[in-house]
């Protein structure tokens, strides 16, 4: 387990997420530090899933009572996240609170969602220029870098759908990187690519982990990525941490049933 | 009753032409009328909270469950000369013509929005944009292209409804004719025979420009 000397980034407090009757996470606590790279695994439903878009704001989470004592409550870098404090006291954060602090978290999602309508430079300079309030020249000139470094300067001015799957992720790591992310968020990002075009989309992500620090959840089945760029494993079952450890130690020897039984089904595939 | 006669068709032609300048400009003005407010509505019902949201569909399922006719009547006779006995029948038809499509317009606007994958509105909320720049850069224009072709029709439809406001006095087709025939004691037939040609002429090369439309943004890039 990598040490944490620093505070960490994010923070689950005692989270429950619920669909209906159906109770997703059930008082889920977990820590990551800053710049760490942790990926998630576990068999689908396991909450994987949930955890990054609790942290998009994409899903809130299930108030508790008296948060102050009973948690329930996400923390990133620092200061409540999915609550806010008012008068010394924690209240589910309001949707003006909640937009200022997304900011700072980014997603890739498994469908691209790139916006169809705007031609591949725009999609990436749209949030830098009306979110960000960068000026044209300078969104542009940053997308133009991202998108020279993950191999698409030359469809600029291509539509998404003149583009394949794996050229289309790419675009949407730019796009979510233009922001300046301190979290990124990669949520099953090779999982609708042909199998041909899934290196190109792992190439690049490496890369990214190589040359920035910026803290990554990880939601995938290639396990071969997660051992090359993740330092911290964390294997899910029905919404619990069933057993976490550095890549090395839980792809060659992981001690629980549940993560062995996952991994043979996984590996077998 | 007599057939045709030239000479009282080229003697009513004219009169018939300024009750369709008429009825052009009502569809005009219900037309902005119809697109901007469905609009609206569209969006309110996606995204205003329900105690906003739920009044609106109402009033909305009511005006499109009453028949046109009825509504005109009762705006006009009911409503507007209590308020301004000085607006024209000309305003207050167009607008009533306007609000009744607006509800039909606006399931054509809604059914667009609600094709659009669930996924741009996350994109937009992960890239944290603001509101307006979510419907006015991302939403409305995909919905533009699915909601395009089925709100023309609707205008088309309007557009050969406009005759109605007939009942409350606006100077369009149909009265121009019946102003005649009231003076000579004939001419509905060469009267209504322009009346329809005029229509056709007007909605046929619509209906065909819009086809071609629907064509050209099934092949568009998004």
């Amino acid at each position: 387990m990598p040490s944490q000397t620093t505070d960490p980034i994010i923070k689950f407090d005692r989270v429950n997420k619920s669909f209906g009757d159906l109770e997703v996470l059930k008082g889920l606590s977990f820590e990551i530090g800053a710049g760490e790279r942790v990926t998630l695994i576990g068999p689908s439903g396991s909450g994987k899933t949930t955890i990054l878009r609790l942290l998009m704001t994409l899903e809130l989470v299930t108030p508790v009572k008296h948060p102050d004592e009973n948690g329930g409550v996400i923390w990133v870098e620092g200061a409540p996240y999915s609550h806010m404090e008012k008068g010394g006291k924690l209240h589910v954060a309001s949707e003006r609170y909640l937009r200022q602090r997304r900011q700072k978290v980014g997603m890739v999602f498994q469908q691209f969602n790139l916006f169809p309508n705007m031609k591949v430079l725009r999609n990436v300079t749209e949030a830098q220029v009306h979110t960000l309030k960068r000026s044209k020249e300078e969104a542009e000139s940053k997308a133009r870098d991202l998108l020279d470094l993950v191999g698409l300067s030359d469809k600029v001015d291509n539509y998404p759908n003149q583009l394949s799957g794996g050229q289309q992720q790419r675009v949407a790591i730019a796009r979510a990187l233009a922001m300046d992310p301190d979290i990124l968020l990669l949520d099953e990002v090779t999982s609708a690519l042909d199998p041909e075009l899934v290196a190109d989309v792992l190439g690049v992500l490496r890369d990214i982990a190589d040359t920035t620090n910026i803290t990554m959840l990880i939601v995938t089945h290639e396990m071969g990525f997660a051992k090359d760029v993740s330092n911290r494993v964390m294997m899910f079952d029905q919404g619990v941490i069933v057993e976490e450890d550095t890549p090395d130690r839980i792809f060659s020897d992981p001690q629980e049933v549940r993560t062995q039984d996952f991994l043979r089904a996984v590996l077998s595939e | 009753m007599s057939g045709w006669s030239n000479e009282r068709a080229a003697e009513i032609f004219p009169m018939v032409l300024d009750g369709f300048w008429v009825v052009l400009q009502v569809t005009l003005v219900a037309s902005v009328i119809a697109v901007v407010l469905g609009l609206l509505v569209a969006i309110v019902e996606q995204s205003a909270p329900p105690a906003v949201r739920r009044p609106v569909s109402w009033f909305m399922q009511f005006i499109r469950n009453t028949p046109l006719l009825v509504q005109v009547l009762f705006v006009w006779y009911a409503v507007s000369l209590y308020i301004n006995p000085e607006w024209s029948a000309f305003a207050v038809g167009s607008a009533v013509l306007g609000l009744h499509y607006a509800s039909y317009t606006s399931e054509s606007f809604r059914a667009g929005i609600e094709a659009i994958p669930k996924g741009q509105w996350e994109a937009a909320t992960a890239l944290s944009l603001p509101a307006h720049r979510t419907w006015f850069a991302v939403i409305l224009p995909q919905m533009m292209r699915r909601s395009t072709a089925a709100v023309a029709n609707w205008l088309i439809a309007m557009f050969k409804e406009v005759p109605t406001l007939f009942a409350i006095g606006v100077i369009e087709m149909i009265a121009q004719v019946q102003t005649y025939t009231g003076l000579n004691y004939t001419g509905d037939v060469e009267g209504y025979t322009i009346a329809g040609l005029l229509f056709l002429a007007a909605s046929y090369p619509v209906a065909v420009a819009m086809r071609r439309l629907e064509i050209r943004l099934a092949k568009s890039n998004y």
